[in-house]
């Protein structure tokens, strides 16, 4: 079996299951965030009373935060007295940031484990050897009411990854060649997992991008085999025991691809789906009205990190606004002690409250028709951060520096190259 | 569930997100009926205005993905979709619409055989699609049992509220 069948066996009380096979599973951390009301009413609706587990349930209000109207307001009022009534001590409010980055920051992920999520990016956690997935308002109020969910046993595949990447070319770049490879529903309804010298040397901040956004290839989990990397990094932050598990050598995968590194360049996913990526060079020079940094995939202390050595004693460009919002209170706290809060604000960088934000469309960084925006987030849906006549290229956090420097498209690759040269 | 389904066909094209079928600026939004105006705004904003209930929808590969925002199967069900044909769907809005009741059928080359406007009968329980105006008869991939028992039911919630009941007894 395959590590994640294995926790999915583990979850469902089997010792083995087979791909394909539906499974009752014990979910060990359900989270629901502020746009989900409906997963209460919900429980309600289906004669819920007591949750079945409330240790085992989190509410994160990262979509809103804070409120910017009276509904979003009472909304966020509604979960705030559920969680009081229903005894759910982790609730984690306006102050928090995005629900992916504060469950890691407080110690709620681990390997092995079963996290299920209204929210699609739940796929992050694959990053720490967990399966995770993402489910709507209903789902997960099957959960609240039964600590259980149904879920199909899923086909895997495996991605090899070889090779280091170039200096000014990042994790990013790699995730965004390899979803204009295989298209967006390439991995529909399956496990993506990475192996390889180039995935093992990647810090845990790179991991979560990577396993982000396999969600933006169809895929319903990701995973990477806890290593030390893993252990270390958790060792001061998770308070329970765990137990994690490892694929048998003889597993089939549903396919094996195999991509270096390497020979990869700075990438952009065009207008208008994840998909359509195309070499940076070939967009330099395209005008920018908003750089955007943050979002569960690329708004973390690192990537926060890079932007302020592209703009280090220098102005973003007068045509150009940056918008940053730091993945989490904790990653912000991180980035102020680091002095690059410091330098970022000193550019000229717009601070948002650490949340989704406009990643997804609501509020604080919203586009205009006509529009350009550059972005470090994960989706360029027609519409998706404002309005439909604007326009989102998805890039690494340096590109969205890159740009935000230049006033157009720019490659961050060069500069790094230079800001390298200069250091020696 | 009703057995067969009759309704005209209203066809997008292969990736229709979810922030497409329902528009971030909107999520705040609670009430279905509320939630029903903004249906498909993000691809036609006239969608809403014209949907008859019992009219279908027909969507190329990987339809509903992105988001997984409820309020996209929400909406639909709130204008009276009838049912969704498409290619392949998003495994979320998928697992969203057969928890609300909202009926849904794969088949592989729907998109070339169906124009916007084309008058579409569905037997849910065969999976046969007949369209009136070009005589074409496709068969929809068979819903696995659990999936199919679940929208029988209606949705996910009176099922759960059956177990809940008998735990209580």
């Amino acid at each position: 079996m395959h590590a994640i069948e294995k926790i999915l066996a583990r979850a469902a009380g089997r010792d083995s299951v087979t791909t394909g096979q539906i499974l009752n599973c014990r979910v060990d951390l359900a989270e629901v965030n502020d746009l989900y009301p409906q997963t209460i009413l919900s429980f309600h609706e289906m004669g819920g009373k007591r949750v079945y587990s409330p240790d085992r349930l989190t509410f994160i209000l990262d979509h809103y935060a804070p409120a910017s109207s009276i509904q979003q307001a009472e909304n966020q009022k509604l979960i705030r007295e559920f969680c009081h009534d229903q005894g759910i001590e982790l609730l984690f409010d306006v102050n928090s940031g995005v629900c992916h980055q504060v469950m890691v920051d407080y110690g709620l992920v681990y390997p092995g484990m079963v996290l299920i999520a209204t929210d699609s990016h739940t796929t992050t956690h694959g990053a720490f050897g967990a399966f995770g997935t993402g489910v709507g308002a209903t789902d997960l109020a099957v959960i609240m009411a039964t600590g259980h969910l149904w879920l199909r046993v899923p086909e895997i595949i495996r991605i090899h990854l070889s090779g280091d990447l170039s200096a000014g070319v990042y994790v990013k770049d790699a995730i965004l060649h390899i979803i204009g490879k295989l298209g967006a529903d390439y991995a529909i309804y399956k496990g993506v997992e990475f192996v390889g010298s180039a995935v093992t040397s990647l810090s845990v901040s790179e991991r979560m991008a990577l396993c982000n956004m396999t969600t933006e290839m169809g895929a319903k989990c990701a995973y990477i085999q806890p290593d030390d990397v893993t252990f270390e990094f958790l060792k001061d932050k998770v308070k329970q025991d765990f137990a994690p598990v490892e694929s048998d050598p003889n597993f089939q995968y549903a396919e094996e691809l195999f991509f270096d590194v390497s020979s990869i360049q700075p990438q952009l996913a065009t207008p208008s789906s994840v998909d359509n990526v195309r070499p940076l060079s070939d967009l330099v020079g395209t005008p920018v009205h908003q750089a955007y940094l943050g979002s569960c995939t690329g708004g973390r202390a690192e990537d926060i990190a890079v932007a302020a050595r592209i703009l280090k004693g220098q102005r973003v460009n007068k045509n150009t606004r940056l918008v940053v919002v730091p993945a989490s209170q904790q990653v912000y706290l991180e980035s102020l002690r680091k002095g690059d809060v410091e330098i970022l604000v000193e550019a000229g960088a717009t601070f948002v409250t650490p949340g989704c934000a406009a990643c997804l469309g609501t509020h604080e960084g919203i586009l205009a028709s006509g529009e350009v925006c550059i972005a470090s987030t994960n989706r360029n849906f027609p519409g998706r951060m404002g309005h439909t006549k604007s326009v989102i290229y998805l890039g690494s956090p340096a590109a969205v520096a890159a740009a935000a420097l230049n006033g157009h498209i720019a490659d961050p690759s060069t500069i790094i190259a230079n800001l390298e040269q200069e250091s020696l | 569930m009703k057995k067969v389904i009759k309704g005209r066909a209203y066809v997008f094209g292969n990736n229709l997100d979810t922030d497409q079928i329902y528009p971030g600026q909107y999520l705040e939004l609670v009430e279905a009926g509320d939630i029903g105006l903004h249906a498909m705004e993000g691809a036609d904003p006239d969608f809403a205005g014209a949907f008859k209930p019992g009219d279908i929808i027909v969507g190329g590969t990987n339809f509903g993905c992105g988001s997984s925002r409820e309020h996209a199967a929400i909406a639909l069900q709130a204008v009276g979709t009838g049912v969704i044909l498409a290619e392949s769907f998003a495994r979320i809005f998928y697992r969203n619409a057969i928890n609300l009741g909202l009926p849904l059928l794969v088949s592989s080359k729907i998109s070339s055989q169906v124009s916007s406007g084309d008058t579409l009968i569905v037997y849910m329980a065969t999976g046969v699609v007949q369209n009136r105006d070009t005589g074409a008869e496709l068969r929809a991939e068979p819903m696995s049992e659990y999936v199919f028992d679940i929208l029988e039911s209606g949705g996910i919630k009176p099922l759960v509220r059956k177990q809940l009941a008998s735990l209580k007894e």
